[in-house]
């Protein structure tokens, strides 16, 4: 018990003196999550809108499997993308392994799906009634469309926090992308588990209390966003 | 059972599995192995969570035992480290000697990052132990060399990881030769310093000191140390790797005791019988 009260102690210091490496490693997860949420999300809420607001064959199956790719597990998504990204494999010419951008495009791809499905959620969630209203009121087709995506967009916030939650949090791809190299494209999780494999439990404690504020903090604003929604 | 905490190159080679399915039809126990570098291994070892530790770093080994963890060292096998590169070595290394060739990828380094890079384990296994004292006879500040520049790559990661992402970068880097020949079909990598001062890398046993941590279970600890170095043992060592890879991977430190620097009641005898029983904190 000592051991983690010191190291609490010891990690509280290290964050409010803002040591360099705490800054750095933070920083760093935070620009490849973030550009990997911002992509994921102009790539699919467009999607997740075409497919909830048209009918086709197989849409449930279509639907169903998006759900089902919410737990991508991470492993996977590093495999593929590191055969893809390696310099035997069809994208091995741009370099992208062991570098951030191939970070960014696993976990792109990682999330995708989750935000996919929560957005084709967000706007069935969305009664007929509004539809209804803004076409009687003389809207058409794009303006109900609109119209409907404007009455969704806290549940659809809260898809793209869940998405950048997952990106954050996710060790698979970041340490099998992008390999954990010091200064570069060591994130929070992946020093975690360094640190740890090598007997720096400070530094892991610091790194995984501010892990969990900043989940906290997402987690914060995902209810808020649902809160409105429902409100 | 029996908590072994070893290296990851006796692990990642293979070679700890098949002594561990053999000792345990031997003396029906339970072996359980966690791999990590020496750094963790030691360190696990210091908190009490393993009765044995395998590793390769004298220094630390020498400090584990002087503080009281570690009862005795046993040496039991060695291999060499060696600079793994690209065939085409762009730095043009082949030929020097360890510290040229280290000062030559740094100065290279340094000024095409993009084309010269040297993968570091960065974790503070037995191998980056070596890494930091090649630097060190190569007349650099180890701080100095690992700030001054992206052609110098921390990567954290196993022996294994390391060679797989040096291979993608192109880069240099070392490795023992053990893990190097097991992961080679891998590998765009060719061995391109095999010789010279430092280069030697011995493997050695130690068991935790009951007298530090009485529910270590030191008896089988011991049995383990006395299995590696009986002929048996010691055959299986010299032998592993022959089927798998045509070659093998490490060798018995009997008859080299004086090859491997390891003295007389160090190097591949057994330990006595009541050798647990003599323990002292």
């Amino acid at each position: 018990m000592d051991e983690i009260a010191a190291g609490l102690v010891r990690a509280a210091e290290m964050i409010l003196a803002l040591d360099p490496t705490v800054v750095e490693i933070t920083t760093k997860s935070l620009a490849i999550a973030l550009t990997s949420t911002a992509i994921a999300a102009i790539l699919t809420v467009p999607i997740g809108g075409l497919i909830h607001f048209h009918n086709f064959r197989g849409k449930r199956v279509v639907v169903n499997l998006i759900q089902t790719l919410y737990s991508l597990p991470t492993v996977t998504v590093g495999l593929v993308v590191f055969l893809l990204l390696s310099r035997s494999g069809p994208l091995g010419s741009f370099g992208l392994l062991f570098t951030p951008w191939g970070m960014v495009i696993g976990q792109t791809i990682l999330i995708m799906p989750i935000i996919t499905g929560l957005t084709i959620a967000a706007l069935s969630g969305v009664g007929p009634a509004v539809r209804d209203t803004a076409v009687s009121l003389g809207a058409s087709k794009f303006q109900a469309i609109f119209t409907i995506m404007a009455e969704a967009r806290a549940a659809m916030l809260a898809a793209v926090l869940l998405g950048f939650g997952r990106a954050l949090s996710e060790v698979g791809v970041a340490m099998m992308i992008g390999g954990n190299i010091r200064g570069y494209t060591r994130v929070l999780t992946t020093a975690i588990a360094l640190e740890t494999s090598r007997g720096d439990v400070e530094l892991s404690m610091a790194l995984g209390i501010i892990l969990i504020s900043i989940s906290l903090i997402v987690n914060l604003l995902v209810n808020r966003a649902q809160g409105n929604w429902w409100s | 059972m029996l908590r072994i905490s070893t290296t990851t190159s006796l692990y990642d080679t293979g070679l700890l599995d098949e002594i561990e399915d053999i000792f345990e039809g031997l003396y029906n126990v339970d072996v359980q192995i966690v791999s990590g570098g020496t750094g963790i291994a030691i360190e696990r070892a210091e908190k009490g969570d393993a009765d044995l530790i395998l590793v390769h770093d004298l220094a630390r080994e020498r400090k584990f035992i002087e503080e009281g963890y570690g009862l005795s060292r046993t040496c039991f096998a060695y291999n060499y480290f060696i600079i793994v590169g690209p065939e085409a070595d762009p730095a043009g290394i082949k030929e020097m000697n360890v510290s040229e060739a280290m000062k030559t990828i740094m100065e290279q380094g340094i000024a095409d990052p993009d084309k010269i890079k040297f993968v570091s384990r960065g974790d503070d296994s037995g191998t980056h132990a070596r890494e930091k004292l090649l630097w060190d006879r190569a007349g650099f500040n180890y701080t100095e060399v690992a700030t001054s520049g992206r052609w110098y790559v921390e990567a954290g990661q196993p022996m294994g990881q390391t060679l797989l992402m040096t291979s993608e970068m192109r880069g240099y880097t070392l490795c023992d030769t053990s893990t190097f020949a097991a992961y080679r079909s891998d590998l765009d990598l060719v061995p391109l310093i095999e010789e010279g001062d430092d280069l030697l890398n011995v493997y050695a046993a130690i068991p935790v000191n009951p007298a530090v941590y009485p529910e270590t279970n030191c008896e089988m600890a011991r049995n383990f140390v006395n299995y590696l170095v009986s002929d048996e043992g010691q055959s299986l060592i010299a032998e592993y790797g022959t089927e798998t890879i045509g070659k093998p991977l490490f060798n018995p430190a009997r008859g080299n005791c004086d090859l491997i620097g390891c003295s007389g009641d160090e190097c591949s005898v057994p330990l006595a019988d009541d050798r647990c029983n003599m323990a002292e904190a």
